[in-house]
């Protein structure tokens, strides 16, 4: 008890700095805990993936559509429950700075595919008989405040045009790492206005969601789909849902591996922030340290005191920080929630904040107790001078 | 008369650990804010010297991109003999109709997926580049299966180097030649015969059309007369402003990410140089007292603490920069959001940069020292001597 005292009142001695030194460790793990979660962020997609749903697309690469025939050829395959073709339609709101995902898709058997996507039975009813209808998530609904029945205009990007269609449909995700932010609409408007517009066009879709009753014929079926088109015009290639997503997220690793180097860097400034604050804290004691010793105790026991001195500084940086992340990280995704629409504190990072605030007490106690421990008797106590 | 720099020198000197310990920081903190920087300058260089400024480019109306675009054979056609396009030494303009697809391929080693831009090139692609060389090989023959990689593209992905070949479109393509094309993002593309690659993927229009402006055509002109004819759908932009446009986002993310990231780093390294000065002026306040008893002023005081402040940051600074500079090496490969395609670009270490990160490291010194300099200038000479 008497040790523990000693402890925390050697910790706050100098009251400036130790207030310091705590603030720059809650800073560091903080910025740690929200670059993790950015980078989580960014895996989201795939953490939201299905095992039973898998994509089918051009095997050249995404921007080659597939004959909307396909369809059929691929229900065939044993195995498959359902099959709904998309289109990525890339439209732009008013402008750039707006961007959402927004899909063509075959609502029919799009939707029992997703049945995290929850609707309202009665708004479902009127899109579905709706033709130039949409559905939009309910953070995007919130963004730009539209109401169903509001009229929205897009401007396309690929498919030339103003586009305009009318909101039917508000979902919202069964759970929170469902993407609240996408618009969908009826591949059938998008197909009708090309076989006006531009023959060459219509009758494609850019891939295929395809439905299996089990994960485990996930490799089988998706070798039979690859079959089927082979030395077709338009081959194709199958994949699962998560593995199509994490195609996206590995296309710009190099970004998110710098993410990861700096928030270790992070970790890195801050273990010298504290160590120095030890370092000068023993340095200044010396003589204290000599007293100690002079009086019977041995350098475990000194070692043991500023280690102790070093944790109670870092821990309490480490809780605070840790605590301020879910606030923190609450406002960083509102402001943020356009480029990325899920933005969770995983339980994982609150861990690592923690082992990492242990970590930086033990390291920056590491050298101030061996310097501790060696000095003799005599030295330290004629350095009270 | 002042305290000569020396002393301040010497004091940082003295106290090795902390100062180390302390500039070290503030050098991470330096080294992420230059590479971000750094990294920002480098893409944006890449893509503007990508493009030429006495080159044109027409795309479809509304797409930002080529690979968004598409332009009819006719429309082709009618902008082809726009009296706006320089001629060539044998009296032909300067014209080039494209194609420009992404192809997925998988990278060597990780065997990782990735697009990268491959671009149906006409007979006078190269001539309108010339920051294009041939570094290998040859240039495919018209009519011909072939492609060239860009010197980027060959080394990171497979199937692409010289002699090997690439399956796609029902075809095997032979690899001909490597391009080199110095910093540029013409590096991460695959150019082939554009008749042959339309065939094989089957999209019998254009991508965009480049061209040559002849020497005193007016370019409003052109814009206007190609933006209001009724037959096209159309749109004129320099080539290098086009290019820039593209860098715009990722350049933008990259540098919003370093900046706020160095924002609450730094605010970590201030902490730390606050804690290493209070602890310099708490340590000598009877020197300091011996000091002002020596007739040194106020003034001269507050100047030695800032002098040393201001010389753990450019310590910091320097070390941190010196490291970045190394960073000059590397090349990145990352998708462009833009284009959503792999580019590779490195980074470029500009003066301004070196400017500001060592204004950087200097403002840390001084957001760190200031508080306690002023607090060692306050200190009153009789106190402070009797303190020892």
């Amino acid at each position: 008890m008497f040790i523990l005292k000693l402890i925390f009142k050697n910790a706050f001695r100098h009251r400036m700095r130790a207030l310091m030194t705590v603030s720059g460790i809650t800073l560091a793990v903080l910025a740690f805990g929200l670059l993790q979660t950015v980078v989580h962020a960014w895996y989201a997609g795939v953490a939201a993936a299905s095992a039973t749903r898998l994509v089918t697309r051009n095997s050249i690469s995404l921007v080659f559509s597939l004959p909307v025939s396909y369809r059929e050829k691929i229900r065939a395959v044993p195995g498959v429950t359902h099959v709904a073709g998309g289109t990525w339609f890339g439209g732009v709101y008013v402008d750039e700075k707006n961007f959402f995902p927004n899909f063509a898709v075959q609502f029919d058997s799009y939707l029992p595919l997703f049945p995290e996507f929850v609707f309202d039975q009665d708004e479902l009813t009127t899109l579905l008989k709706d033709r130039g209808g949409c559905a939009v998530g309910r953070k995007l609904a919130a963004r730009f405040g539209w109401k169903v029945g509001d009229r929205i205009p897009l401007r396309g990007t690929i498919f030339p045009g103003e586009w305009n269609f009318v909101l039917r449909a508000v979902y919202r995700g069964a759970n929170k790492n469902v993407d609240e932010s996408q618009l969908l609409f009826h591949w059938d408007y998008l197909n009708e206005t090309m076989r006006k517009t531009m023959p060459r066009r219509a009758d494609n879709v850019g891939f295929f969601m395809v439905g299996i009753t089990n994960p485990e014929l996930a490799s089988e079926v998706s070798d039979a789909i690859d079959t089927t088109f082979a030395n077709s015009l338009a081959e194709t290639l199958t994949e699962t849902e998560k593995a199509f997503n994490l195609g996206f997220v590995t296309m710009s690793d190099a970004i998110i591996s710098a993410i990861q180097i700096v928030s270790y860097l992070v970790v890195a400034i801050i273990m010298a922030v504290a160590a120095n604050t030890m370092a000068m804290t023993a340095r200044e004691r010396l003589c204290e340290y000599a007293v100690f010793k002079a009086l019977g105790f041995g350098s475990g026991f000194l070692g043991l005191m500023i280690l102790g001195e070093s944790l109670v500084i870092s821990l309490s940086g480490g809780l605070l920080g840790a605590w301020l992340t879910f606030p923190a990280a609450q406002a960083f995704g509102a402001a943020m929630s356009d480029f990325m629409p899920i933005f969770n504190v995983a339980p994982e990072t609150i861990w690592i904040q923690l082992a990492l605030s242990l970590a930086v007490g033990l390291a920056a106690a590491a050298f101030p107790a061996a310097r501790s421990g060696r000095i003799g008797i005599a030295e330290g106590l004629r350095r009270i001078a | 008369m002042a305290i000569p720099i020396y002393y301040s020198w010497r004091n940082l000197v003295t106290r090795r650990l902390t100062t180390v310990l302390t500039a070290g920081g503030m050098a991470l903190v330096v080294f992420v804010f230059a590479a971000s920087l750094m990294l920002a300058a480098g893409l944006e260089k890449t893509l503007v010297d990508t493009g030429s400024d006495e080159n044109v480019i027409f795309i479809r109306k509304g797409s930002a991109t080529e690979v968004q675009s598409g332009i009819e054979r006719d429309q082709a056609a009618a902008i082809e003999t726009s009296p706006e396009a320089a001629l060539d030494g044998s009296g032909e303009p300067l014209v080039a109709k494209e194609l420009l697809v992404l192809i997925n391929l998988q990278k060597r080693g990780s065997g990782k997926p990735s697009n990268v831009i491959i671009r149906g090139i006409g007979p006078k692609s190269l001539a309108l580049r010339p920051q294009v060389k041939l570094a290998a090989g040859r240039m495919p023959e018209p009519g011909a299966s072939e492609v060239v990689a860009g010197k980027s593209v060959a080394e990171r992905f497979e199937g692409t180097g010289m002699g090997e070949s690439l399956r796609f479109g029902q075809r095997e393509w032979k690899v001909v030649g490597i391009i080199e094309a110095g910093t540029t993002g013409f590096n991460s593309e695959i150019w082939g015969d554009v008749d042959q690659l339309m065939q094989a993927f089957r999209r019998p229009v254009y991508s965009s059309l480049l061209f040559k402006l002849a020497p005193g055509a007016d370019f409003a002109a052109l814009k206007g007369r190609i933006e209001t004819d009724p037959r096209l759908t159309c749109e004129v932009k320099r080539e290098a402003g086009y290019y820039r446009e593209q860098s715009e986002t990722l350049a933008k993310f990259l540098r919003i990410l370093g900046v706020s990231l160095t924002a609450v780093f730094s605010l970590g390294a201030i902490i730390g140089a606050m804690i290493t000065m209070h602890s310099a002026v708490a340590n000598r306040v009877p020197e300091i007292g011996t000091l002002r008893a020596l007739g040194f002023q106020r003034r001269g005081i507050l100047a030695a603490f800032l002098a040393e402040s201001l010389l753990l940051g450019l310590l910091g600074a320097g070390s941190g920069l010196f490291c970045a500079s190394f960073l000059q090496f590397l090349t990145i490969s990352t998708m462009n959001f833009q284009t959503f395609s792999e580019l590779a670009f490195s980074f470029s270490l500009t003066p301004s940069i070196a400017i500001e990160s060592l204004a950087f490291g200097l403002f840390m010194g001084l957001a760190g020292g200031l508080a306690p300099s002023i607090r060692a200038c306050r200190i009153s000479v009789v106190e402070a001597l009797r303190t020892s």
